[in-house]
């Protein structure tokens, strides 16, 4: 489904070009639940954000369903099945979650519809689908509307660039959940989840694990996992407060 | 829509996009159109009378009348001309009505056209009012389309006053001066769009002051800039008892757009609670890189975030 071939891009800082993403090559096949973890500063959502089309590489080539969409703008890659759920959700003034989930399912679905997709990622619809998208939602909800978002998409491919960012550890419970009742309903499509926690890890067929800008090891979650446990990469969550 | 005069479909046009008329309104109306009064009509509790002097309306609502509304919308589609009206809202005690007012003005010719329009608005002690006012431009031709509001309330004890201030299209010029006075828990609530494009200009200049104890006001006003357009945002209250105050001024810049914002608070009392807010700035480039990724191009992503901003 997904093909990065000898991916890099550099950032010119101070004056010098660095290296985040370092000559990566993977593949993600069809019905696929990927992980990919490792360090901070490892490159993770920099990765995602090459795939999205958010940022541009440096060099290499990006192949989506067989077509190189390496230099396709990000309208473009999502009209082709690409899902994207910000770490940080953006905020919008006077835009309703009923609105951005129109926006999203890219028609003008019924008031039942938009709450199935908040039902789904565990928030009472009523209470929130006329709300804002402003300042008056907490973390925790604002991430939960960002992956409804992406669930009235459904995209063929979705990527979560750390779910678990600034949430609570009640809010984590229910995360979990939700991903593990889309690994069980995967159909056809697959899903990138940047994440370094080992309940995600846990849901995961496929880990990728990435330091310094390149893969530094990857394949089945049962022969990854062992070990990376209890390193960086796999962190567990600790019951204070944000995870 | 069947009125008492002839009015052609430009006109019929207007009178829709200013205040959603599609047909005569239920309950006292008044429909003004290049200056005169094209059909008028009085009900039981609701009195609307010319004014002896001067060009304008007297309205009068009588004690207790409750769940009905006044429409006194105003076209203008006769290029140059240029009127100055005079309304005023003589709300009895114990009231809630709905008065839909505005203005559009379509001029295809090369001279200017101007409505100067003045409300009055005098709320009776413990009466509610909701207030909805549209302003609206058309027309291609070289001739500017002006429109100066004046709005003045007086606001009795126990009132509550909510006012819908929208000006989304085509105005040239406009200077909109709002006032209010309130008494003894009396509360004010406005909501006010504002966009300007082209070259437009537009200044809107609110004084509250909030005389007795337990009043409020709240007055948040959005505005977007476009293209090499002005907006000037003037709004201030005043505190004189034990009162809340708050403004809101939220403002999109595109293009070169401009816009300067001027909040003014005073206190006079050691118990009034005054809080402005103020931000100016261009659409967050992130909020578009969203909604790109939900498939909008940036355009349409950009004409989602203002329609959202302003609704």
């Amino acid at each position: 489904m997904l093909d990065l071939q000898n991916l890099c891009f550099e950032v010119n800082s101070d004056g010098s070009e660095k290296e985040i993403i370092k000559d990566i090559n993977l593949s993600v096949d069809e019905n696929r639940f990927v992980v990919i973890t490792g360090p901070n500063g490892g490159g993770k959502s920099t990765m995602a954000k090459l795939i999205a089309g958010i940022e541009t590489p440096t060099s290499g080539k990006i192949i989506f369903e067989g077509q190189d969409i390496t230099s396709m703008s990000i309208t473009d890659r999502a009209r082709l099945g690409i899902g994207f759920a910000f770490q940080q959700p953006v905020r919008f003034k006077g835009l309703q979650v009923i609105d951005l989930l129109r926006i999203a399912a890219g028609k003008r679905i019924s008031l039942a519809e938009a709450c199935n997709y908040l039902a789904e990622v565990g928030l009472c619809a009523a209470d929130y689908v006329k709300r804002e998208i402003n300042a008056s939602l907490s973390g925790g909800e604002l991430k939960r509307i960002e992956i409804a978002t992406v669930l009235a998409r459904k995209p063929k491919l979705a990527i979560f660039d750390e779910p678990e960012a600034g949430i609570d550890l009640w809010s984590f419970q229910n995360l979990i959940r939700i991903f593990e009742k889309m690994r069980s309903e995967i159909n056809g499509s697959s899903i990138i989840i940047i994440s370094h926690q080992e309940r995600i890890l846990r849901i995961a067929d496929d880990i990728i694990v990435l330091k310094n800008g390149a893969v530094d090891r990857s394949g089945p979650a049962g022969d990854i996992l062992p070990a990376i446990m209890g390193t960086e990469s796999a962190a567990v969550a600790c019951g204070k407060g944000e995870v | 829509m069947k009125v008492l005069k002839e009015i052609d479909e430009t006109q019929r046009r207007i009178f829709e996009e200013v205040a959603e008329l599609h047909e005569i309104p239920v309950g006292a109306y008044n429909l003004r159109a290049n200056g005169e009064s094209i059909g008028r009509n009085s009900t039981a509790e609701i009195e609307i009378k010319s004014k002896t002097e001067g060009s304008g309306l007297e309205i009068y609502v009588k004690p207790g009348t409750k769940n009905q509304s006044v429409h006194i919308p105003v076209v203008i589609s006769e290029s140059g001309l240029k009127e100055t009206v005079l309304n005023d809202f003589f709300i009895g005690e114990d009231c809630d009505i709905l008065i839909v007012a505005g203005c559009g003005i379509d001029n295809c010719g090369t001279a200017n056209s101007q409505h100067d329009g003045i409300h009055r608005f005098f709320v009776g002690k413990n009466s509610k009012v909701k207030y909805v006012e549209k302003h609206y431009g058309s027309g291609d031709g070289s001739g500017k389309r002006i429109l100066n509001p004046g709005t003045e309330v007086y606001m009795e004890e126990g009132s509550t006053m909510e006012m819908e201030m929208t000006q989304i299209k085509g105005v040239d010029s406009t200077e909109r001066k709002t006032t209010a006075a309130l008494k003894k828990d009396a509360h004010l609530v406005v909501r006010e769009r504002l966009m300007t494009h082209g070259v437009q200009y537009a200044v809107s200049d609110y004084h509250v002051t909030l005389d007795e104890d337990g009043s409020s006001a709240d007055i948040v006003s959005r505005g977007v800039a476009r293209d090499n357009s002005y907006q000037k945002l003037d709004l201030s209250i005043t505190g004189n008892a034990v009162c809340s105050g708050h403004t809101e001024c939220d403002s999109i810049i595109m293009d070169e757009g401009r816009i300067l914002a001027i909040p003014s608070l005073e206190a006079n009392c050691i118990d009034a609670m005054l809080v402005h807010e103020a931000a100016i700035g261009k659409i967050a480039g992130e909020q578009l890189v969203k909604l790109m990724t939900l498939g909008l191009t940036e355009q349409e992503a950009e004409e989602q975030i203002i329609n959202g901003f302003l609704k």
